[in-house]
Formats: structure tokens, C-alpha cells, sequence
């Protein structure tokens, strides 16, 4: 049932992302060139995404488990930290360059092509160099703490 | 590609599918539909129980794999693909998310930590796309 409820989720979510057509960089480009011939879609695109979407999370955070019995593992909504504030700078810049961000980078590899499985192989190098980065930062203080319980 | 004329009910219905993704699976799964924290997880395989993972970008890629070569091409060089891929993952990574995971989730969340998130990227990608297009940089 969960893989099935995942699965449906996931079908929904690719569906959604083809109809808007945010899959091509283009129409994500012309949204974020606000000093151009700017479209509105992409806004339009997440509004109606959030409000959608809201109420779930509004019901998912007033219970400790999901409608399937798992565990609600939810981000905390007030930590601010310089990672957040770099990671997303950074994430911001490679955006801006393609028009590309992770989910339409996974859908247009379906048609592999060299121009979608460079992006896409970029793009896992860059993940995985960013978490290795974030663990051996945080190696020493997992020792500390390892070292006190 | 060129950018293309996109009626609002289909920029709406599109965005209101995405928002549908993400209601079952925080309310089925108890997880968030971000698609960085999903592959970057995957990619590390520290995830532990993570079938759901696997099933949810599944059902991600169908329907492109059904669409094929019907799906959009990508004709920028590809050293510009290849720089801006490295900069969205670690970005995303560091960042610990992504459109849909701070723009979509995050929001619809009333998270201040994703709202925040996302106004830095947009505004990045913003500045970006000016520098590139009006200023000639790059």
C-alpha cells in the first residue's frame, strides 16, 4: 500500500509537470527574466500547486502518523542556517543558467539525449560532492556525541 | 525550444496535479514530495527503509517515458548544461532543497525556513537570467 500510495504520488506529481509544460526551459526562463518579455505561468503553475497541497499538510502536521500508519517526518519550518541561505544561492544560479531544476531534469532524460543526460549526470555529481561535504563536516561532532553516550 | 504561449488552465490544472503528488504523499507516506531530498537520498543510500522512494520516481517518469521523444529536447551547450547541473545539485543538497521541495512543499507547509529558501533562489536565478540576457555575461 505504501509503495502504492508513492507510486500514485509520483504519477500525479510527473503528470503535473508535463501539463504545465515546466519541463521545457524556456517557458521556466521566461519567467524568471523579469526585465524581458516575462510570463506569468510558472507562478501560476506553484500557486495552484501550494493551495492544492496546503490543506494536506495542514492535516499531516495535527498527526503524528499518515493515513497508512507511517511515521509524519516533516522539515522544521524555523531553522535558518548558512547552508540553507548558500545551498539555495547556489541553486538559484544553476537555475537561472538552464531553466532546469531536479524534477524536469529527471523527466527529460526520458528521451536521452546527450544534452539531458549531461545535465542529469551533472547533477548527481554535484549531490552527491555536496552531502559527502556535509557528513565530513559533521563527522566530528557525531564522534563528540558518540564519545558522551 | 522556444518559449511558449501556455493557456492558464493549463498552467493551473498542471500546478493543481503537482499539489495533488504532494497531498498523497505527505498524507499516505508521512514524507515530503521533494525531488532533490528523494535523489540525493537514493544517491547515498543511508535512507534506510526507502522502497517508497524508488515507487514515487516511478511513477515520476512514467508518464515522460511514456511521452518519449515527445518530451522537450535540451540544445544549450553542453558545458553550460553540464556547469548549471553541478550548481542545482549542490545547491539543492546544501540547501536541503528544491522547487518542489522549499517552492511546493515547503510553502504549502507554511514553513518560513522553505519560504525563505525560495526567494533566494528565485532572486538568484533571477539576477542570473538578467546578467545573461541584458547585461552579456556569459
Amino acid at each position: 500500500m505504501r509503495l502504492a500510495s508513492a507510486f500514485v504520488a509520483g504519477l500525479l506529481f510527473g503528470s503535473g509537470l508535463l501539463l504545465s509544460r515546466m519541463t521545457n526551459p524556456q517557458n521556466v526562463l521566461a519567467f524568471l527574466d523579469v526585465a524581458g518579455a516575462w510570463r506569468p505561468a510558472l507562478l501560476y503553475t506553484m500557486a495552484a500547486a501550494v493551495a492544492v497541497a496546503a490543506p494536506a499538510y495542514w492535516a499531516a502536521r495535527r498527526s503524528k502518523q499518515s493515513l497508512l500508519g507511517v511515521p509524519v517526518e516533516l522539515p522544521d519550518r524555523f531553522k535558518f542556517d548558512i547552508p540553507l541561505i548558500l545551498g539555495s544561492a547556489i541553486f538559484g544560479v544553476g537555475w537561472g543558467l538552464s531553466g532546469i531544476c531536479p524534477g524536469p531534469a529527471l523527466l527529460l532524460l526520458s528521451r536521452a539525449d546527450r544534452g539531458a543526460i549531461t545535465f542529469a549526470v551533472a547533477l548527481a555529481i554535484g549531490m552527491v560532492v555536496a552531502d559527502t561535504w556535509k557528513r565530513i563536516r559533521a563527522a566530528p561532532r557525531d564522534a563528540a556525541t558518540a564519545a558522551v553516550s | 525550444m522556444s518559449v511558449e504561449q501556455i493557456p492558464v488552465w493549463q498552467s493551473v490544472l498542471g500546478g493543481a496535479l503537482i499539489g495533488a503528488g504532494a497531498a498523497v504523499l505527505v498524507r499516505f507516506n508521512g514524507r515530503v514530495a521533494g525531488i532533490s531530498g528523494i535523489l540525493g537520498s537514493l544517491l547515498q543510500r543511508d535512507a534506510g527503509p526507502g522502497g517508497w522512494r524508488i515507487a514515487f520516481l516511478c511513477g515520476l517518469l512514467l508518464p515522460a517515458l511514456l511521452l518519449g521523444p515527445g518530451v522537450d529536447r535540451l540544445d544549450a551547450p553542453g558545458l553550460l548544461l553540464a556547469a548549471a547541473g553541478l550548481l542545482v545539485g549542490v545547491g539543492t543538497r546544501l540547501g536541503s532543497g528544491c522547487t518542489s521541495g522549499h517552492g511546493v512543499c515547503g510553502i504549502a507547509n507554511l514553513s518560513a525556513r522553505s519560504l525563505t529558501a525560495t526567494v533566494i533562489f528565485m532572486a538568484a536565478a533571477m539576477v542570473t537570467v538578467f546578467l545573461a540576457r541584458h547585461r552579456g555575461v556569459g
